[in-house]
Formats: C-alpha cells, structure tokens, sequence
C-alpha cells in the first residue's frame, strides 16, 4: 500500500528549505504520495527516508531473473489475480527435477535434453527452462560434481540447487555462481547460513515453510540478513493446497501489499504419472506459479504444458497477431497458388505451416483483422468481400503474381460469389475447411 | 508483521443441479466460494466428469480414441453399459450426433429410441446431447426429453436460436437443463434470463459458456467462465449462479495435436498419450476457472482428471 501524504512528509527534514522546488516539505510530500515527483529532489532526505519509501513504492511481488542471458526467466511482478483484469506478465518457468545419484550418464542425458527440448508454437520459443538438482546422496563431493555436470550439458539453462545441507549447497553454488542459480533452501534451522550464502553470491533463495505464516516470519528473517530476492515455498503439495496456498499468497500481496509474501512462488509437482503430473502442473500454471518443478519431460508433456503456459499468459485484450502483408512459403513462382487468410497468429501458424508441409511454393495474403480467426473475423465484419477485394488491390500483389487466382478459406465459401463481383477478372476457388487439408489439396491443384 | 489469511466474503452462491434417479443421483454445484478454496467457503459437492457416448459409431474421432471402444462403439446400448459397468462412469452423455443433417440425418424418432434403449440398460445419470444443429436439436431434443420421461437427465444444448421448444421439453419432463452462448458472457447471461422468462427454475439450469480446446481459444473458455463465477458470487448475480459444464472431450480431439503422427511430428512426442494429455490439461484448466460438469471422452484422461479431483476436495 502506498504511503499517504502525511506519513511520507513524516519521514522528511521538515525544514522548508525549498531545495526540491516546493514551497513546503509538505507539498512536497503530497506530491510525491500521488507519484509526480521523485524522492532524490530533496538533497537533505535520510536514509531511513530513502528505505522506507522505497519499499512502499516498490512493486508488491519483487521482480528479477532465474538464470542469466537470453534465456534467463524474468519472474514476479504480477499486478492482477484474474487475467482478464489485465494480464498476467512473466510466464513460468519449468523446471526438471534430477536427484543427484543418478548415474553420470542419465544426467547428463537429461540435461541435455532439457537444453534441447525448445519448441516453438504461435511463433513463440518455448522451452524447459531449469534444471533443479536435488541433493539426495548426501554427498556433497557428488552434489558438486552432478552440478558442475549439468552447468556443462545444458550450459544455458537456468540451475536450481534443491539443497538444506548449508555446507554442500556452498561448494555446489561456488561451481556455478556465475550462472546466478537458484539456492532452494532455506527453512527454519538453516536460515541464517543459508541467507549469508545468497547474501555472499548475490543469488535469490528459495525459502520453504510449513503454511504461510510461518513462511512469512522467515521471509521477514531472511530480507533482515540482507537477502532481497526469494522465491516461496508454502509446502503445498496437493492441488488443494497449491490453489489456496498460492491464491492466499497472491491476494496478500496484491490486495494487503503484505511484503514478506510479495515473491514469485515455487511449486514441486512431482507425481509418479506423468499424465497426472501434467495436470497437476496445469493447476500450479493457472493459479499463481512462477516455477513449477517436475520430474519428468516427455515432449508430449512438454507441449501441452508449454501450451498451457502460453494461453494462460497471453494479454486478453489483444490477441496475438501476425503481420498483414503477402508472405511466400517456400520460393514461389508468379504462376505459383495465392492463399489468404487472417493474420490472428493462431491462424497464421497453422496454415503456414500446412502450407509449409505440401512442399508447394505459395504466396499466402495475410489480411489485417485485428488478430481474429477467419470465422471471428468473418462474423465481426472485418473479413468481408469488399474489406478483402480492397486488400488485394492494394497489397501490389496483382504486380507480383502472373494469374488472377485467389484461393479462400473454405469456413468462408459464403463469399465467393461477392468477392467475384468485387475482384473484377478474378477467379475466386474455395479451399478446405480445415488447414489439415490443405497439403492434399494444393498437391492435388498440380 | 503478522500474516491474516486474506478472505473474501462472497455474498452470492453457486447453485447446486442434481440428476439421475433414486440412489444414483448424482449432485454438482451449490458452492459459495471460488473454485477449490475452502478456506473460505463450502464446496458440497465435487464436479462430476460424464463419459461421452454417440448415437453412431465415431468414425470421425482419432484413431487412438477409437481404439479404446472399438468393441463396443457400434452400438450405443452397449457403449454405455462398457462405460457404467468397465470404465465405472459416473455418469453417460449420450451425444445424437447421428441426427446431424450432414451426417446420418437421423429422425427424431430414431433419436428417441435411442435414448429409451440406452436408459433401459444403465442406471447411472444420463446427459442427452443433441448434434449442435440448431434447427434439428429443436426437435431432436423434444422427442428425447419426452423419452427420457421420469429419469432426471440433463438435456442440452438450448442455443439463442431454438431454446424455446428445448425449454419447454425439459419443463415438461421434468430435465436440467444445458445453455449454450458463445464465449461471451453478456450472451451467457441473456440466454439464461430468456430461458428463465419462459417458467423454467434457474434451480434446473446449466451454463456452458461454451469450451474450447487447449491452444485453440482455451483462454477465451477460461477467462470467461471466471467472469461468470465471479459475478455469481461477488456482485450475486442470480442470472450467473448455475453450475457450469465444460464440453470438453468435442473441442479436443478434432485439432491436430491429438491426432498427428509422431512420424510426421517428431518434435510433438507420443500420440497415444499426447492426446490424453491434451483432453486431461483442458478439462483441468476448466475446473480451475469454475467447470462443475465436464464431459470427456478418453478414458486414460477421466481417471487423470478424476485424481486431480481427488486432490482438489
Ligand atoms: C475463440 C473465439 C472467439 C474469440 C476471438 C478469438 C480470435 N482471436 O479470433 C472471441 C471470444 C473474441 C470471439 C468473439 C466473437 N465470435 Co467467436 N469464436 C471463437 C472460437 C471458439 C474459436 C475461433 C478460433 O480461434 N479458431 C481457430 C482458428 C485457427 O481457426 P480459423 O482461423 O478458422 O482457421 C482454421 C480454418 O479456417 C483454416 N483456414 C484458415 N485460413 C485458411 C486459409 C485457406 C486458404 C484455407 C484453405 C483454410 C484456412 O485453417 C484453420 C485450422 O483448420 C469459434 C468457435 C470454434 N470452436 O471454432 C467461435 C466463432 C468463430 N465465433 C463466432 C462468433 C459469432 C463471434 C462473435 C461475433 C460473437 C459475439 N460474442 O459477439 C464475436 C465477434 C468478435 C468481435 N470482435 O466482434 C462464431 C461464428 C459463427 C459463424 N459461422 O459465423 C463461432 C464459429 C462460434 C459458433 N457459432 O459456434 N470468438
Ligand atoms: S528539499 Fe527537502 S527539506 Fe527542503 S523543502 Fe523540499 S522536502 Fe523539505
């Protein structure tokens, strides 16, 4: 909760000296409660000042980075509980649970499935995003080496280190601190070593609790010894508990600006089925996760979740969309077939890349219909004949092609007749309803 | 700083359907929280998950799901006693999907045989769904209310273009009632208003909002059903208050994820268990955003979605 104007002009020098360009410390503080000015105008301001009104202005869930570089996961900063308020910001990140007395092999074929395992969907990357390496041989010479073998095969995944043991969590974070891991963690009886090894690293800590006011007098704990970035644990384990735990967490910190739960929370959905697994995982993405680990990752299993991730964190107001213009597929030739279609980038995707399976060089028209699908659009009145007839025109593609044949979606058949009046020397061929069918029949055309 | 469990204070409630007869009667709904918290609130009932069925064989689901009734799916009668006695269904949505004018055309008549013969055979709760063809379920599901006399099914879908004969079937055969709108909440609401103007208890009423697959328009689906929920309970909009149901297993198993090759996708993994897991994550996510009926079709995904179930009540 932000600070009204009477407590912040409570924290200033309160000696009117007009150096901040306001008459009184008081106009000076009411400015600043409605955010039109910033704190450094007042040289004389304290540091007990500058923290206080800092935090109070800080964000209610505290933003940074899991791992480092391209594809480090920003995580936190979540302003709205429902996304259809506005949006939710920073996907989650996935993470493989390894224990570390697997054999060298499978960690290490592991790992580097982790690093391979990117796809991409709606023209968006998506990928596993972390290792998270538990500390299961109890020793720490082991721990360190699995860690210093991971960092190896996956060299740019971000690395969770699932560590109580103060001492071997030490070693294991000196061999990879410049990948800026995550250290998992810190409970009651080990806080305060395991605080100094963030503090000294300068790494987030994840910091675990059975239920969340215990959880929260140690985040409280922690940030005293000098640790700023932590990632939650309420040891939520069952749907149930990871859906109410995690919705307590979020309203407390968006709704009660309650700072010692304002963190990105960590969810362990480990289960021995992986189709379960995979729909448990579904209830951490929805509800509130930043990191949800798992303890296998099938490529099927991958795409529904990253799927999942990806419909979830869309913006609500503006679906994604494509460029409106006239895109080749493969090389193709003036005599070569001309497809249009929508540029809602659902829509885009999918039949570009049926287009992309018939081995058929195309030219595909992508018509601007503020992201909608051909039968949205349609039904919104911004695919019609005459919207269409005028795109054509004036996309110079009449200039680029040698025949006048357009080819329209079959959902769409309804507007061949018009777009032959309007499309004066065209022809105007129905395609398949369905893009799935779109490869036979553009072989078929030949 | 002390922590204070964050609670909101609903003033609205879910309302709670029940269906099927006798000791079988299967209750959703009735909720006075959002999805799962109860914390906060009293979560009476667990969502239900009803097993799809057709009136003819399902020549157009994917060759994974097929295989799992290829015994059976010639005949509804015995579709639907493999689903209540092997596959311990809960509850049987039976879809007329063979009365669709581009499909078999199936009469009416036909439509209501079916019906009687499949409920002759089962004792769990029965769903009848029509083809989604709005000019023939407004005689298909006539004939089959008054068929299913006496047995306390679920009847849908009622659509803004043929709710008025639909309506009137169910009220007098004493159904529950689907509505369906399209993914909007304004029409959701209306539907409901209008069908309610005509005598019909919101106590008998279903909202579907309308699904959508996972990555197919889910979050239009999810986002829209969390509207509906909120507004049932925080602003206790007695318009929005009955249980929703999620169609899920229809939207699923058409797209291509759950039906291409590993062969021709080998970045996408294992058919076989990507598509239950494209069933099971949807119907997941609907439960969170406040589905309290789901029908689905695979019965791998059922059992998953089933333990999510478990774990969330
Ligand atoms: C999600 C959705 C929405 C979202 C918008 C999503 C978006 N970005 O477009 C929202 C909720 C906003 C919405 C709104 C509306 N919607 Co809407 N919506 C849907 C829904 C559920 C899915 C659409 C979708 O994403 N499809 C996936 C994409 C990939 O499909 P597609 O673009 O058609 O592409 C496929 C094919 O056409 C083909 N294809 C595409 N291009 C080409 C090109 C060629 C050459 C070929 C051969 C093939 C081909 O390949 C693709 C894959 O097979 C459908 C119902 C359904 N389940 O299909 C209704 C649907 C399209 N909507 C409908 C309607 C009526 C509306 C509204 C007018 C209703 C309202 N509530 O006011 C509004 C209009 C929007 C507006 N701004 O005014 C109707 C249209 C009815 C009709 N036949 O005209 C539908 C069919 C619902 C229904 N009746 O069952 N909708
Ligand atoms: S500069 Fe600081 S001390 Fe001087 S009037 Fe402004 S707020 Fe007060």
């Amino acid at each position: 909760m932000a600070l009204s104007g009477v407590e912040i002009f409570k924290l200033l020098p309160k000696t009117n000296c007009k150096k901040c360009g306001f008459p009184t410390c008081l106009a000076f503080a009411m400015k600043l409660a409605q955010a039109g000015v910033e704190l450094e105008k007042c040289p004389d301001v304290s540091e007990e000042a500058k923290r206080v009104l800092g935090e109070a202005s800080a964000p209610p869930i505290r933003t940074f980075a899991l791992g480092i570089g391209e594809k480090a996961v920003k995580m936190g900063g979540e302003t709205v509980l429902f996304r259809h308020d506005k949006k939710f910001f920073n996907p989650c990140a996935l993470a493989l649970n390894l224990k570390d007395t697997l054999s060298d092999d499978e960690i290490a074929k592991l790992a580097s499935e982790v690093s391979g395992s990117e796809m991409e969907r709606v023209g968006q990357k998506l990928r596993v995003d972390a290792v998270s390496i538990e500390y299961a041989s109890n020793d720490s010479r082991r721990y360190e080496a699995v860690v210093k073998l991971v960092a190896e095969k996956a060299p740019f995944t971000a690395i969770i280190l699932v560590c109580k043991d103060a001492a071997a969590a030490e070693t294991a974070v000196k061999a990879v601190a410049s990948r800026k891991p995550l250290l998992y963690g810190a409970a009651s009886d080990n806080a305060d070593a395991m605080a100094a090894i963030a503090k000294a690293h300068k790494i987030p800590l994840g910091v675990c609790a059975e239920g969340l006011e215990a959880l929260s007098s140690l985040t409280e704990k922690i940030k005293s010894l000098g640790v700023d970035d932590m990632v939650l644990d309420s040891g939520a384990k069952t749907a149930k508990e990871i859906i109410e735990n995690n919705t307590q967490i979020r309203r407390s910190a968006l709704k009660k600006n309650f700072k010692p739960l304002g963190y990105p929370i960590i969810n362990f959905v480990l289960r021995a089925d992986p189709a379960v697994e995979s729909a448990i995982a579904s209830v951490a993405i929805a509800k509130y996760s930043s990191i949800v680990v798992i303890s296998s990752i099938e490529k099927w299993k991958n795409l529904a979740l990253f799927t999942l991730r990806q419909n979830i964190y869309t913006d609500p107001q503006v679906p994604m969309q494509v460029e409106q213009k006239i895109y080749k597929v493969g090389e193709p030739a003036p005599e070569s077939p001309l497809l249009i279609t929508t540029n809602f980038s659902l829509t885009y995707f999918i039949v570009s890349g049926e287009v992309e399976n018939s081995k058929v060089p195309t030219w595909l028209a992508v018509m601007d219909c503020e992201g909608l699908s051909v039968l949205t659009a349609w039904a919104a009145g911004k695919f019609t004949a005459a919207k269409i007839s005028q795109f054509i025109k004036e996309s110079g593609v009449e200039g680029q092609i040698g025949h006048k044949e357009l080819i329209i979606p079959g959902q769409v058949a309804i507007l061949s007749g018009a777009l032959e009046d309007k499309l004066e020397g065209w022809k105007i061929t129905v395609g398949p309803r369905e893009a799935n069918s779109i490869p036979t029949f553009l072989k078929q055309r030949k | 700083m002390a922590y204070v469990v964050p609670k909101e204070s609903y003033n609205g409630k879910v309302l709670g359907v029940s269906f099927g007869k006798d000791s079988q009667t299967l209750n959703f709904g009735g909720e006075n929280t959002l999805p799962f918290l109860s914390f906060e609130g009293e979560i009476p009932a667990k969502p239900v998950i009803a097993f799809e069925i057709q009136d003819i064989p399902p020549d157009d689901w994917p060759e994974t799901l097929k295989a799992q009734y290829a015994a059976v799916s010639s005949d509804p009668v015995k579709w639907a006693m493999h689903c209540q006695n092997e596959l311990k269904a809960q509850a049987i949505a039976l879809r007329l999907i063979g009365t669709h004018p581009d499909r078999e055309n199936r009469s009416a008549q036909d439509a209501a045989k079916t019906v009687k013969d499949v409920l002759a055979a089962i004792n769990v709760p029965l769903i009848i769904l029509g083809s989604n063809n709005v000019e023939k379920d407004a005689s298909v599901l006539v004939a089959a209310a008054e068929a299913a006399s006496g047995h306390n099914c679920i009847i849908g879908k009622a659509q803004e273009g043929n709710y008025k004969t639909i309506v009137a079937a169910a009220l007098a055969h004493n159904h529950k009632l689907i509505a369906m709108s399209e993914l909007d909440i304004n029409l959701a609401k209306q539907l409901n208003i209008l069908i309610t103007q005509m005598g019909f208890n919101k106590e008998n009423l279903i909202t579907d909002p309308m699904c959508s697959a996972l990555g197919y328009g889910l979050e239009y689906t999810y986002s829209v059903m969390e509207r509906i929920r909120l507004a049932a309970l925080m602003q206790n909009d007695a318009t929005m208050q009955p249980p929703i149901a999620g169609d899920v297993g229809m939207y699923v198993w058409k797209i291509k994820e759950v039906s291409a090759l590993e062969a021709e996708v080998p970045l996408w993994g294992k058919l076989e268990e990507r598509g239950v897991a494209w069933e099971a994550v949807t119907a997941s996510a609907m439960l969170i955003a406040g589905t309290n009926l789901l029908i689905m079709r695979h019965p791998k995904a059922i059992e998953t979605v089933q333990k999510v179930i478990g774990e969330l009540i």
